[in-house]
């Protein structure tokens, strides 16, 4: 069990930690002001969930592990985030499209984390849904406004549905140590609350695309390596460094 | 209100791979308008104007308004209004309207004694 619950507990910190640094990749360069600062706000939000799953991690795992050896000394193949978290920002529909994607379903799992038997997790996850909740309504609001908006943003979103979707199967597909939320019980709901956003955003729900799946078993797409490289430069240059 | 927003790039991250968009010509058809936000730091209190900011619509704003004035726990309470809803006096005027409120000063209530209990006055 024991295990079973540092993988989890990992999983969880790493598919918040990524996707925490793929926005921060829009710091300074947001389409204006303001949701520069969303996107970055939704990004510290993240990387606050993942440390304390990457805290919790290491007490349970114990000897040297801490937060930091576990998000900056693991490599490509250890880390479990998934894989939709990994991809490229690609344009603003893309990165407001993968947010929603993936904050709707993070929704959906802190509410079910909230009641499974580990204390730790429930606490967590009661922390973190309101942040969550935030998240879908903005990234929520952005899709039906670029959908339902111009020629140019709907047919960038359609774009963006193209290049993502694939990678949303694997989110309901359980990794052998996914014991915990039985997360394939979450597919409907998602499928109809995005059904429901995609239908005001007048922008189509693909049926039978093959899903690709993976990185909760540590097989990810190439893009994770250049992710790797940048958010653990410092501590593989100057091992130990501190502020 | 033209060409009021300039971006500034301090990261290392090539143009083409930012993802943002070009704001250099910006026009009036494609600015967003700006909003006058008003924050109300606890029950009981006013809303204090805390600034201004560029939103598409009223609910972006206050989403907006969120995410730029009340991060450090600022507020309760948010109201946007679009900018050029507010009529303003005009500072040429300031004379006329102000200065014969300068030698009135009976008007203060500054010959009555509080008790020291009452604040907020």
């Amino acid at each position: 069990m024991s295990s079973r619950l540092i993988d989890y507990t990992l999983h969880l910190a790493d598919t918040t930690l990524i996707l925490s640094q793929r926005n921060s990749e829009w710091c300074g360069h947001g389409p204006i002001l303001e949701q520069d600062i969303a996107i970055t706000n939704i990004s510290l939000d993240l990387l606050g969930q993942s440390r304390n799953f990457y805290q919790y991690a290491a007490s349970l795992i114990g000897g040297d592990a801490t937060e930091d050896s576990l998000a900056y000394l693991r490599k490509e193949r250890e880390f479990k985030n998934l894989l939709l978290v990994e991809q490229a920002n690609g344009d603003w529909g893309q990165t407001i499209l993968r947010q929603y994607l993936y904050s709707q379903f993070q929704y959906l799992l802190f509410e079910k984390l909230q009641q499974c038997n580990d204390e730790q997790l429930i606490a967590m996850a009661a922390k973190s849904i309101k942040e969550t909740a935030y998240h879908v309504r903005w990234s929520s609001e952005w899709v039906i406004r670029l959908g339902d908006g111009t020629e140019e943003s709907h047919s960038r979103m359609l774009k963006a549905i193209d290049e993502l979707w694939r990678y949303t199967g694997e989110m309901f597909m359980p990794a052998g140590y996914e014991t915990i939320v039985e997360v394939s019980s979450l597919k409907n709901e998602w499928l109809q609350k995005v059904t429901n956003i995609f239908a005001e955003a007048t922008l189509p729900v693909p049926e039978k695309v093959f899903m690709q799946a993976g990185g909760k078993e540590g097989k990810h797409t190439e893009q994770l390596g250049f992710i790797l490289t940048e958010l653990q430069y410092m501590q593989r240059a100057y091992p130990g460094a501190q502020w | 209100m033209k060409n009021f927003i300039r971006k500034f790039y301090y990261g290392d991250i090539p143009e083409e791979k930012s993802g943002g968009g070009s704001y250099q010509t910006v026009n009036d058809t494609t600015n967003w308008p700006l909003w006058e936000v008003f924050i109300r730091s606890k029950q009981g209190l006013d809303h204090k104007h805390a600034g201004s900011l560029h939103a598409a619509d009223a609910q972006m704003a206050i989403e907006n308004a969120r995410d730029v004035y009340t991060r450090r726990m600022e507020g309760v309470s948010i109201w946007v209004v679009e900018s050029k809803y507010i009529t303003a006096s005009n500072p040429d005027e300031a004379g006329e309207l102000y200065e014969p409120a300068i030698d009135k000063v009976y008007r203060h209530p500054t010959f009555y004694d509080l008790p020291d209990e009452v604040n907020h006055m």
